[in-house]
């Protein structure tokens, strides 16, 4: 087609039929490399995120054996992954709960001579239902139920519900 | 101005970003029939970056130790979600970048362009292999398995065979006398620290002397050239041969993902040290040539040991091919003959003793 033919189109026509099928060639260039991007960042996301680790022991566990403790003592258990702590108060009986500080997540330990549940790190103190007394602890431990079977002390967690 | 221009001089008036790039703005890359062959180097670089990103990725989840080594990489492949993929991805592109080495070097061979003034640029790359080739090795040891486990045994046992040092290098390559979890640890340092920090410096100098001297163009066509300096055809590297470059990433990316995502890399079974070795048991395609040379030579010959003799051939032939640059001629117009030869042979005797090697029973 030349500039003589009387249907020729004015020079600006004739310049904007490629440009579409630039941009197309573009997208589709453009959207490869973006579908190839996510292609390889999604499992790579994925694969970041730890896989949930089974949580052991379930509902119940054996925290010790009577007899173990002295009055007046405190022993660590493993609760699943996470550590428990019993305690044997002056009067005998047996309370069981969460040793994981409700402040930043230390591990607990019962003291004799205060009486009290103690956390070193910040020096946060509970009582021995796990109330938070004094320090920076914000919330009570959470406790749980104390059972003795022979010569076995069961620990589960409470149903509130 | 927009806000990336901004960012940009803000950088340049810091940096001199523009005179930092400026040798790459320069920098063309030769233009005749064989140029497809530059592309190699490239692709091998490529997928060392890939392979630092998914050894970063596994190191997440794998734990090194006897004990631990073989679990953990199960536990990747079957618990971690992509697990499976990052892994295969890790190995594909291992053997896949040892394959681009390997052509990488027999294209240079042969298309001439370790002659000087590009004779560290050989001794680099040819350092590179080596290294390359560790990674392997020790690489193959990390999941604990069967196979790795007594591949490792012959491995390091052949490295003992070396005259006076063989015994001490042993010892050190396993931590003790025997294969045990001393190696495990020993080999997992190697690959993901000592290797890795020697490879990274070794690229730099070898990507910066290739920067320095430019690209080597075949014998004929560089008398060709001077002769006719209008006969000389070239291509920008900013960004014409990059954007090239980048295609062939491209396609050995996909390469890449369809063979990880369509063959999964095995496991195999946790290596045990009381359990015989499985019958047809044979070291990765790589060092197949070297193995299957070694069970060819007779275990005596005139009154060396032939493991020895193996040996101490393979050291050799490896020194040679290091130097090898240092005895072409200077003369573009007259190559040496026999280095040519030389080329010609090596690429017929590994090629051929790797496929005899892996069909052999």
């Amino acid at each position: 087609m030349t500039t003589s033919d009387p249907g020729a189109l004015n020079p600006a026509d004739r310049l904007s039929p490629p440009l579409p099928r630039r941009r197309f060639v573009e997208a589709l260039l453009g959207g490869g490399f973006l579908a190839t991007v996510v292609a390889f960042v999604y499992p790579v996301v994925q694969y970041l995120i730890p896989p949930k680790a089974a949580d052991l022991g379930g509902d119940s566990v054996v925290a010790g054996r009577v007899g173990e403790l002295k009055l007046n003592s405190g022993k660590i258990f493993r609760f699943g992954n996470r550590p428990g702590l019993l305690i044997r108060s002056s009067s005998g009986d047996y309370r069981a709960m969460s040793a994981t500080c409700t402040h930043l997540s230390c591990t607990v330990q019962y003291r004799d001579d205060l009486r009290q549940v103690w956390c070193a790190c910040h020096n946060g103190k509970y009582d021995l239902n796990g109330r938070n007394l004094s320090g920076p602890p914000p919330r009570p431990l959470e406790g749980f139920e104390v059972q003795v079977r022979g010569d076995e002390i069961f620990v589960r967690r409470r149903r509130d519900a | 101005m927009g806000p990336l221009s901004d960012v940009r001089n803000w950088l340049d008036q810091r940096l001199g970003w523009d005179d930092l790039i400026a040798p790459l703005r320069e920098k063309t890359v030769p233009l005749h029939k064989l140029s497809y062959w530059y592309f190699l180097g490239g692709i091998t670089l490529f997928l060392f970056v890939i392979q630092v990103l998914t050894g970063i990725l596994l190191l997440l989840y794998y734990r090194p130790g006897a004990n631990e080594a073989f679990e953990s990489v199960q536990y990747i492949m079957t618990q971690v979600r992509f697990g499976w993929l990052i892994r295969s991805i890790h190995s594909w592109s291992a053997n896949l970048m040892i394959f681009t080495a390997f052509a990488h070097m027999f294209s240079v061979l042969f298309l001439k362009a370790y002659r000087k003034p590009r004779e560290l640029t050989w001794v680099s790359g040819v350092i590179l292999l080596f290294l390359v080739m560790g990674f392997g090795f020790s690489g193959y040891l990390l999941p604990w398995n069967t196979l790795a486990f007594f591949a490792t045994k012959v491995g390091t046992e052949i490295a003992g065979q070396v005259p006076l040092i063989g015994k001490p290098m042993m010892i050190f390559l396993r931590g003790g006398e025997e294969v045990t979890g001393a190696t495990l640890s020993r080999f997992f340092g190697f690959h993901v620290a000592v290797l890795p920090g020697l490879a990274t410096l070794l690229i730099l100098l070898h990507v910066l002397l290739v920067q320095r001297l430019g690209i080597s163009v075949p014998p004929k066509l560089e008398v060709q050239w001077a002769a006719n300096p209008s006969a000389r055809r070239e291509m920008k590297f900013f960004p014409n041969f990059l954007l090239r470059e980048l295609m062939a990433w491209y396609v050995a990316l996909g390469v890449l993902g369809a063979l990880a995502a369509l063959f999964p890399w095995n496991l195999g079974v946790k290596a045990d040290p009381f359990v015989p070795a499985p019958a047809g048991i044979k070291p990765e395609w790589y060092f197949l040539f070297m193995f299957q040379t070694l069970k060819l030579i007779p275990p005596k010959v005139w009154f060396i040991d032939g493991e020895v003799l193996g040996v101490l051939a393979f050291g050799l032939v490896g020194l040679l091919w290091l130097l090898l640059p240092f005895f072409e001629s200077d003369q573009p117009s007259h190559p040496k003959r026999w280095i040519t030869g030389f080329a010609v042979f090596a690429l017929a005797y590994v090629a051929g003793m790797t496929l005899y090697g892996h069909l052999a029973k």
